[in-house]
């Protein structure tokens, strides 16, 4: 099967639009409120729906990136692993409600990770998680806050989450096999 | 003792030994090598994911909570036959940051002076359930004959003249937080570098970077087996020179080595005075290297002979983040380790 676009350009914008203001309806606001993207590719698109929130709030949280490497529960399972790369979460977190961002969500085991990585830097008020995509087959107790889309899926499939700074186009694809970039 | 030199003039003319494991399968490369016993095994590739990860390890050690538990369950041994102050501390913090447990073993305390071989002693060590195991011992290829008697990973920790990989990598890692990429930079390491393990993995992993590598001290310092070198382009050649404001001209760091004081005793140095007056790195010196150059000392410093004193503390020495950086990079090395291993 060849890769099967669910979504491209412009809705992905207004899929993120949708996200923003669904945060900030939950959160009364965007006061208190931190982004922490899960590298690689939730970074741009916390970077994204802090944008959307501060053109229409007036006032643009605080974005980190969270790497979730050094908490991974599948050490020694797998043959490669990417590099750990520095986290950047913005000082502040105590008492704020964190926003964890990624792209597709899966098993879980990611935001499990980075739940146990975000607690490192300090208590938030409040953890909630987006994701642009939501392809079932959990495998922990994890559900999400704010999806962009439910995509029901085989587990030998592979949904695809593509933006324009990393991968030179906005987009979504369903294909069978191997994914082409991280894990969920 | 026994006494390896790091290469023989002829070995100059042939290839660079291959990477000890590299893999480019999938994103990256990736560790593979069991030990780490110098860096003249290590590819560029290799170097850099040791660097790339020691960025990371150096933002947890930033942390309010400067540690991890991603090696729960994997037991660090530290075995030294030298004495060490900063090695050792500096690998039993890394090891306890990435939550491994860490058993110290001198050798003074151990079975080692009931006069058990090295063999038996690394067996021992490697049945009681140790995964890793650093090593320090002051004879020349004691790590390597080690490693070729356990299945724990050995790493290092400074063998007789030969070879110190950790201090290299984080020398580099130091260089490059401050100059960036290290291609065609010039790094001059003045002193004792005949007996320097600290000068010689610095020289291959330098090389390895793209720098430009001059060493420099008294003729009676310098190894006719590096001066065999002078000019050769290749993997770990270098320049060498008796002259030290040659060498300082246009460096962009100076790395200072520690000098044995009884270095004079076996008639290798005239006099510590001598020593002074032609090599201590002095403000005045200095004026020779690029604006900005870095002055580093792997320590401990004898102030007031390799180096001057106002230079030591000066604001070209980046000595004290050399200590810090050495734990960043010793956990970015623990880390590749044992997940190598676990896979």
């Amino acid at each position: 099967m060849s890769p099967v676009e669910l979504q491209r350009g412009p809705e992905v914008a207004r899929t993120i639009r949708r996200l923003a203001h669904e945060i900030v309806e939950s959160n009364g606001g965007a006061r208190n409120l931190v982004l922490v993207g899960l590298l690689t590719r939730g970074v741009p698109l916390a970077e994204r729906l802090a944008a959307a929130i501060e053109a229409f709030e007036g006032l643009k949280p605080p974005v980190g990136r969270l790497d979730i490497g050094l908490y991974r529960d599948d050490l020694g399972q797998r043959e490669h692993f990417p590099p750990v790369r520095p986290s950047d979460i913005p000082a502040g977190l105590d008492d704020a409600t964190v926003v964890l961002v990624d792209d597709v969500l899966f098993t879980g085991r990611t935001v499990r990770a980075a739940m146990d990585a975000i607690m490192d830097f300090g208590r938030p008020a409040r953890v909630r998680l987006a994701v642009m995509v939501d392809r079932g087959h959990r495998e922990l107790p994890i559900r999400p806050d704010f999806v962009g889309r439910n995509i029901p899926t085989a587990p030998s499939q592979t949904v695809d989450v593509r933006l324009a700074e990393i991968d030179d186009e906005d987009a979504i694809y369903l294909m069978e096999g191997a994914e082409r970039h991280g894990e969920h | 003792m026994v006494s390896i030199e790091p290469a023989t003039p002829e070995a100059v003319t042939e290839e660079a030994p291959a990477p000890a494991g590299s893999s480019s399968a999938g994103a990256g490369p990736v560790w593979t090598s069991k030990d780490l016993l110098d860096t003249d095994v290590l590819s560029s590739e290799e170097i850099e994911l040791v660097l790339e990860t020691a960025e990371a390890m150096a933002e947890v050690r930033e942390r309010p909570v400067g540690r991890v538990a991603t090696l729960r369950g994997t037991t660090v041994v530290t075995l030294f036959y030298e004495n060490s102050t900063r090695t050792r501390a500096s690998f039993e913090i890394a090891a306890k940051a990435l939550g491994a447990d860490v058993i110290n073993l001198a050798a003074a305390g151990s079975s080692v002076g009931k006069g058990e071989s090295l063999i038996d002693t690394v067996r021992t060590i490697e049945a009681v359930g140790a995964d890793i195991l650093v090593m320090r011992h002051p004879s020349s290829g004691a790590a390597a004959l080690a490693a070729r008697h356990t299945e724990a990973s050995v790493i290092n920790g400074g063998d007789g003249a030969h070879a110190h990989p950790t201090q290299a990598l984080l020398d580099l890692y130091t260089m490059r937080r401050h100059v960036g990429d290290l291609a065609g930079r010039k790094v001059v390491i003045v002193g004792d570098v005949l007996h320097s393990r600290v000068a010689r993995s610095n020289l291959w992993a330098l090389r390895a970077a793209g720098a430009q590598v001059t060493l420099c001290g008294p003729a009676t310092l310098l190894p006719r087996s590096l001066r065999a070198r002078a000019g050769y382009e290749g993997p770990g050649g270098c320049e060498v020179t008796s002259d030290l404001g040659e060498a300082l001209l246009g460096a962009d760091v100076v790395m200072a080595l520690r000098i044995q004081r009884e270095r004079q005793e076996q008639g290798l140095l005239p006099s510590l005075r001598e020593y002074v007056r032609q090599y201590q790195i002095t403000e005045e010196r200095l004026a020779r290297a690029n604006p900005g150059a870095l002055v580093m000392h792997p320590g401990p410093m004898n102030e007031g002979v390799e180096i001057a004193t106002e230079v030591a503390h000066g604001l070209r020495s980046v000595v004290e983040e050399q200590v810090t950086n050495g734990v960043a990079v010793r956990m970015a090395i623990l880390y590749l380790m044992a997940t190598a291993r676990r896979s």
